[in-house]
């Protein structure tokens, strides 16, 4: 069967013959083809199941607007669910399938739905599934589950790449028809920066399928012609296969661009698809208008379609969609259909014109469309032998964009359609058929005079081409009053009128009751062929008015988009940008084991030969610290430089602690708390200078605390003179910690730094190496004798080079957060685990550091009653009576004996390490009342991991309680 | 002194990196030298006069100027990066805090940036891929912060056809990684 359906005429290139399979079974048709015009071409009808009765269906538009014809693209990482094959760009190669059926598409098992009807009438399951209770979630929803729904996913990972970008324009024009294009041109040749968006990947809307007349010119060639102009237009850009989604606030347009959709793979590197962010000043939507069609019995079958559809098919693609076609029609436009057609050579058996008294009643044929039958005015009842059907109920204005601020469309008698109402986005201004102007001419000037208006030209504009103005005449006939077979209005969700009136029936009367009770509007195409007759038979039964029973909101996206296209590049080892430390080249290098903090990749531990298990390095590089000197990369730390005359004031206000008593070349181990008394951050803060500060963060706080302390310069003390910047990655920086941390950083640094020259808590700057300049601290998170050291970032990796080569004689390894932590631990110091968002310095056994003396961000709210309790939670340390007993972070604490219930709970594990120098598990923890509670015993239990393990309450200071060595 | 640390670039080699990807060419910058400027509390006319003396430009909102030694941009109310040429402004932040006084607020920003410029005989292509800066619609010394790949950088427009993005460092691989898929797709 090779295109049995094509007729003469036409924008496709015949020169050219693509080949593809619909089911498996090889086709061909030409470029300029859809997936549906090149079925229809080849005599091909049938091309999906409905929703939920598995009707028979082939398409009933020709445009994004389809409801039936959903197939499958392609296989594979690429096949994609749902697509319209009515938009779908023919290329060579094109592997289509039906979907929603079972075995075939022919006979499909799950029609027997359809002669069940009575039982699926909207609402059944919501009656039907309520008993017993326990089956919903295993029985009955899984079944309705693999029967409902429409295409399915592959489950193989999508290997195209999708673009995110940003535009910017003084007028977005959305839709390139008539009004579109006009509106583009006088925008254009006015030199203002103009992007005119279609989704079709032919601009020239309905002129494409039409054969009405352009200033002389077919109507296509016109177009073509204005489009060849703007595209030689430097401050024009023309974007087909472009589909604007959505109108969001500011003038900021959605759009997706379909850049390899026409190809049967991207070209590589380029994206399949790019989601656009638009920033217009101005924007026209010249959207256009929606053939709707007339609810009556059987009014499904494939071959029934929209007039004009049908037309477009015979004019744009050269396809008849029958041997002998009939036109239903309430208006004029159908009667359009039937002139293009005969023109065409196709036998056109009968025009039944609503505003006559006649009426299409029912039809007949199970895989397609075989007869109709007509009752006429005079009552007679005939059967006319067609395979396919034009239906025109009239046009509805594409209000969807218009209405995304939630904008209600007014109704307009007139045409009988909803029309933009007034409150639409700012600065989005609605033209032709979109705005009711259905005749070619009106659109023509109601694009150029929207462009004009917009924009505020005041130039010459380009003259109106001649151009057909017909009235709209029309008698609005929403569904035909017969029979009581069903008359479906929302073909995707298989709706009809009966479903409408059950929703009366049963008072779900207002719109947006009758949507979620009927389905009527959802799904891929949103109601755009269904919503307006649906509403039309609610007034009806209602006895209100359209514009009273009023419409439901519209929604981006205008047309479903690929979770791909919103995902962008962000996926995989993509999906965010990571962070890498000046000593990661010289980490990957020994192999070692990084973990994610953030975008961080920090060393986690570095595996020496023959270390099989993670703890082995954790236990080793911990021992050899503590043994000699271990050296940890802290780059990570967020610093934040502080200047000013107020700089110290400042830290008052925004420490619970003291600073600006602090010497110059000292630091302070400072905390932070929150505006409620809870602890936000703590670290380390130098004084560099009289009126210079660097503070560090913590990791993870490192760009809140910034935010929040901008925030607390800008807004709460406007009036300090304080300047901020952050330096976290202007410096490398390294902690050097164990008995022999000074030895070694003294065959670097070229200054005195010996505990009388530069003792605890000293901060300055110096220089390394012979002159390069340098920053040291003399801080401490591990308890051992320790600095900080920094450099320029770019010296990195070699100064980690350099210290480990220089202090080879004290045999220094490197650490990782893993052996930090255990550190830490074993010292009692807070970290993430402790600094959770709901505990204050008291809890942390840190309360004496909240001075009374000075106010500051969180010291009041911090004494509330209920924070201050004394037996509230305090820091402790915990360790395993048995020391092989296991303890896991999250633990809660109970008294021994006492039941695992929420009330015998007296708090939990906050962190957990082996330590190698207690020999076995220790934790931190929030115990009530837990001062009180060192040196008794209690329970750690864990439900969810099963461990319920006797543990001591210890001091949380497991190491060094004295601090003796830090200060050696 | 420094000869004795071999310095890293903030892409992770021994020089700094060109790579061309179509008609764009991304080139490490290795040579300039980076500080911040910030006024202190109401002096700024006392740093407009000693700016002017050190040969500082002090440049509007949005905007770079070029200069000699120092070329400047604006990046918050009273504050500017400078950028000089590293190997006679290696210690940047001192000269600065030498000629400015305690008018300003300087801090070291050199190696807290990795430093692109960027090529082509048009980026916006480019650019409009990445960022929300209006390229081709913004004039030359157009310069702003802006976010490329959930990365906070710096654009200047120098030209239709050239721009210097400052990147967070850390992150240098990540940035060149999204501009060079970003070129691919776009040209």
């Amino acid at each position: 069967m090779t295109q049995s359906h094509r007729i003469a005429g036409g924008q496709i290139d015949r020169s050219k013959t693509l080949r593809f399979t619909f089911d498996g079974i090889p086709y061909q048709g030409h470029p300029g083809d859809t997936l549906a015009s090149a079925l229809l071409a080849n005599g091909v009808r049938l091309m999906g199941r409905s929703f939920k009765y598995h009707r028979p269906r082939g398409p009933l538009s020709a445009g994004s607007e389809e409801p039936n014809a959903l197939v499958e693209l392609r296989t594979g990482g690429r096949q994609e669910p749902n697509t319209r094959a009515t938009v779908a760009e023919l290329f060579d190669g094109l592997e289509a399938n039906s979907q929603n059926r079972w075995p075939s598409l022919r006979f499909d098992a799950l029609s027997i739905n359809d002669r069940l009807n009575t039982f699926f009438a909207a609402g059944f399951y919501y009656k039907t599934f309520m008993w017993p209770k326990a089956f919903w979630e295993k029985v009955y929803e899984p079944i309705i589950r693999r029967a409902a729904g429409l295409g399915s996913v592959s489950r193989e990972e999508d290997p195209d790449a999708y673009d995110k970008g940003f535009l910017h324009c003084d007028l977005l024009v959305i839709g390139a028809g008539p009004a579109g294009l006009m509106a583009a041109l006088t925008a254009g040749r006015a030199g203002k920066r103009v992007i005119l968006a279609d989704e079709d990947f032919a601009l020239g809307g309905r002129l494409n399928a039409e054969t009405l007349t352009v200033g002389g010119a077919a109507g296509g060639d016109w177009a073509a012609g204005v489009v060849a102009e703007l595209a030689t237009l430097a401050n024009v850009r023309l974007m087909a296969r472009t589909t604007v989604i959505g109108a969001f606030d500011h003038g900021i347009y959605g759009a997706v661009e379909r850049v390899s959709d026409h190809l049967a793979v991207p070209v590589i590197g380029k994206p399949r698809q790019v989601l656009w962010r638009i920033y217009s000043k101005r924007a026209i939507l010249a959207a256009g208008a929606i053939e709707r069609p007339i609810a009556f019995e059987n009014n499904d079958r494939p071959g029934i379609m929209l007039a004009g559809a049908l037309r477009a098919y015979a004019n744009r693609w050269g396809v008849k969609a029958g041997e002998r076609v009939a036109v239903f029609t309430n208006n004029d436009d159908g009667l359009r259909t039937a002139a293009d057609l005969k023109s065409k050579g196709v036998e056109v058996a009968a025009v039944i014109d609503g505003r006559d008294g006649a009426e299409v009643i029912d039809t007949s044929g199970r895989l397609g469309l075989k007869s109709i039958r007509v009752r006429h005015s005079n009552g007679r009842i005939e059967d006319i032998r067609v395979d396919a059907l034009g239906v025109s109920g009239g046009w509805n204005p594409n209000v969807n964009i218009h209405s995304h601020h939630r904008s209600r469309p007014v109704w307009d008698a007139a045409i009988a359609g909803f029309v933009p109402g007034n409150d639409g986005p700012p600065g989005l201004v609605v033209a032709g058929a979109a705005a009711g102007f259905l005749s070619t001419h009106g659109a023509l000037r109601t694009g150029r005079d929207a462009a004009i208006a917009a924009l505020g030209l005041t130039g010459a504009a380009p003259d109106l081409p001649e151009a057909e103005d017909a009235p709209v005449c029309i008698t609005p006939l929403w569904h035909v009053n017969h029979g009581k077979g069903r008359a479906w209005i929302d073909q995707q969700n298989d709706v009809t009128v009966k479903d409408v009136k059950l929703a009366k029936q049963e008072n779900f009367t207002s719109v947006e009751h009758m949507k979620r009770y009927t389905t009527l509007g959802m799904a891929t195409d949103q109601g755009k062929t269904g919503n307006v007759i649906g509403l039309a038979v609610m007034a009806e039964l209602t006895g209100r008015s359209i514009p009273e029973t009023g419409t439901t909101i519209y929604r981006p996206p205008y047309t479903p988009v690929a979770m791909g296209a919103l995902a962008g590049r962000s996926r995989g080892k993509d999906f965010k940008p990571y962070r890498l430390t000046p000593s990661h080249h010289w980490a990957t290098e020994q192999g070692a084991v990084f973990v994610e903090v953030g975008n961080w990749l920090r060393t986690q531990w570095v595996p020496k030969a023959g270390e099989t298990e993670w703890r082995q390095s954790v236990d080793r590089e911990v021992l050899a610290t503590r043994k000699s000197v271990g050296i940890c990369d802290v780059t990570t730390l967020g610093k934040i430089d502080i200047q000013g005359t107020d700089a110290g004031a400042f830290l008052d206000r925004v420490y619970a602690n003291t600073f600006s008593t602090l010497a110059v070349g000292k630091c302070r181990y400072g905390l932070m708390l929150r505006e409620d008394g809870i602890v936000y951050d703590d670290g380390t803060t130098a004084r560099m200078g009289e009126h210079e500060y660097v503070m560090t963060t913590t990791t993870a706080n490192a760009v809140t605390v910034f935010r929040h302390l901008e925030f607390c310069r800008q807004c709460l003390w406007p009036d300090m003179d304080v300047q901020l910047i952050s330096t976290t990655e202007a410096w490398a920086q390294f902690s050097v910690a164990g008995p022999n941390a000074r030895k070694l950083l003294e065959k670097l640094v070229d200054q005195d730094i010996s505990d009388a020259a530069f003792p605890y808590m000293g901060a300055g700057n110096v220089t390394v190496c012979g002159g390069l300049r340098a920053r040291l601290f003399r801080i401490s998170f591990s308890g051992e004798l320790a600095y900080e050291i920094a450099v320029p970032t770019r010296y990195g990796d070699a100064l980690l080079r350099e210290m480990l080569a220089r202090g080879a004689e004290y045999e220094p390894i490197v650490y990782g957060t893993e052996a930090l932590g255990v550190m830490r631990i074993e010292k009692g110091h807070v970290a993430g685990g402790e600094l959770n968002g709901q505990s204050t310095a008291l809890h942390m056994g840190l309360g004496k550091m909240v001075s009374k003396k000075k106010d500051s961000i969180g010291m009041v709210l911090s004494q509330r009653e209920g924070l201050a309790d004394p037996d509230g939670y305090r820091l402790v340390g915990v360790k395993p009576v048995d020391p092989n007993g296991r303890l896991t972070a999250g633990s809660h604490f109970l008294a021994i004996g006492a039941a695992p219930v929420a009330a015998n709970d007296g708090g939990w594990l906050t962190s957990k390490v082996y330590s190698p120098h207690i020999g076995c598990d220790i934790a931190l923890g929030y115990l009530k009342g837990g001062n009180a509670k060192i040196g008794s015993r209690m329970r750690a239990v864990n439900l969810v991991g099963g461990t319920d393990t006797e543990v001591e309450i210890v001091s949380p200071h497991f190491f060094d309680p004295d601090g003796e060595r830090l200060r050696g | 002194m420094a000869e004795m640390l071999k310095a890293m670039t903030a892409l992770g080699a021994n020089e700094p990196v060109s790579v061309t990807v179509g008609p764009v060419t991304v080139t490490e910058r290795f040579d300039v030298a980076l500080a911040s400027v910030a006024a202190r509390r109401g002096r700024m006319a006392e740093l407009g006069a000693a700016a002017k003396v050190a040969g500082l430009p002090l440049p509007g909102p949005a905007r770079f100027l070029a200069g000699t030694p120092y070329s400047t941009y604006w990046v918050a109310p009273e504050m500017w990066f400078v950028e000089a040429d590293l190997a006679s402004h290696e210690m940047i932040a001192t000269t600065l805090k030498d000629a400015l006084g305690d008018a300003a607020s300087v801090t070291e920003q050199t190696d807290a940036w990795v430093c692109l410029d960027l090529a082509a005989p048009d980026l916006a292509p480019l650019l409009e891929r990445l960022c929300n800066v209006d390229f081709s619609g913004v004039p030359d010394g157009h310069a702003t912060r802006t976010m490329l790949e959930h990365l906070g950088c710096y654009l200047i427009k120098h030209g239709p056809g050239a721009a210097r993005l400052y990147g967070p460092r850390s992150s240098a691989k990540s940035l060149l990684h999204a501009l060079e898929v970003a070129a691919m797709s776009a040209f």
